[in-house]
């Protein structure tokens, strides 16, 4: 049965925009060739970090909302760790408050489309 | 020693701060989902050093007390939030 889940990720600020877009789009093509619906993306773009990771105070966040089966989320975890672009990820299974809260703060953002 | 005691008289009586009663903002404003990417929230249940504040200061009842910290961990996992810091308000 599918889940709801969103992972954020920070990418390394040393890539140049046309390679954090390919590689944010790597990683978005990985879900829905595996069969995931993608409800949500956005990039939150270069923020300062509260503290430094891998040596560097900046990074690419990014965000991406989907329902999915339980077994791709190894898949997608595993394509996380052996990206080295990537500093940090954190993927999160939303509850049924999390999912409300989600489709508000959806709305929120993009009125039109929703 | 009782004598010395009523020798002290005041003006008005020393209000020594009546208890207000703390209440879970969070059951009283109905707010079900504690949102981990905003940090701006996040920062009120943090003291100056970056630390979680305890329930019997910000008075939320434990069931959100839980997800208050959860969120808090979370977003320190993305550096939303410094595990440490100093003067961070």
């Amino acid at each position: 049965m599918t889940n709801q889940y969103e992972t954020v990720f920070i990418l390394t600020p040393v890539l140049s925009d046309q390679q954090m877009a390919e590689t944010v789009e790597k990683f978005q093509k990985l879900l829905t060739d595996n069969g995931a619906e993608i409800l949500n993306k956005e990039n939150w773009g270069m923020k300062k970090l509260a503290y430094p990771i891998q040596k560097k105070s900046t990074g690419f966040y990014s965000l991406v909302e989907f329902k999915a089966e339980p077994e791709l989320i190894d898949k997608l975890e595993i394509a996380f760790r052996r990206d080295e672009r990537v500093l940090r990820y954190l993927t999160v299974k939303l509850d049924k408050y999390a999912i409300e809260y989600a489709e508000k703060r959806r709305k929120k953002l993009n009125p039109q489309e929703a | 020693m009782a004598q010395a005691q009523s020798e002290i008289r005041y003006l008005n009586a020393p209000s020594i701060d009546v208890k207000k009663k703390k209440y879970c903002r969070f059951k009283k404003s109905g707010i079900k989902y504690i949102d981990y990417k905003d940090p701006e929230f996040l920062k009120k249940f943090l003291n100056e050093q970056g630390k979680i504040l305890p329930r019997r200061i910000t008075g939320t009842s434990l069931k959100y007390q839980r997800r208050v910290s959860q969120a808090v961990k979370r977003a320190r996992h993305l550096a939303l939030l410094p595990f440490v810091t100093d003067l961070m308000k």
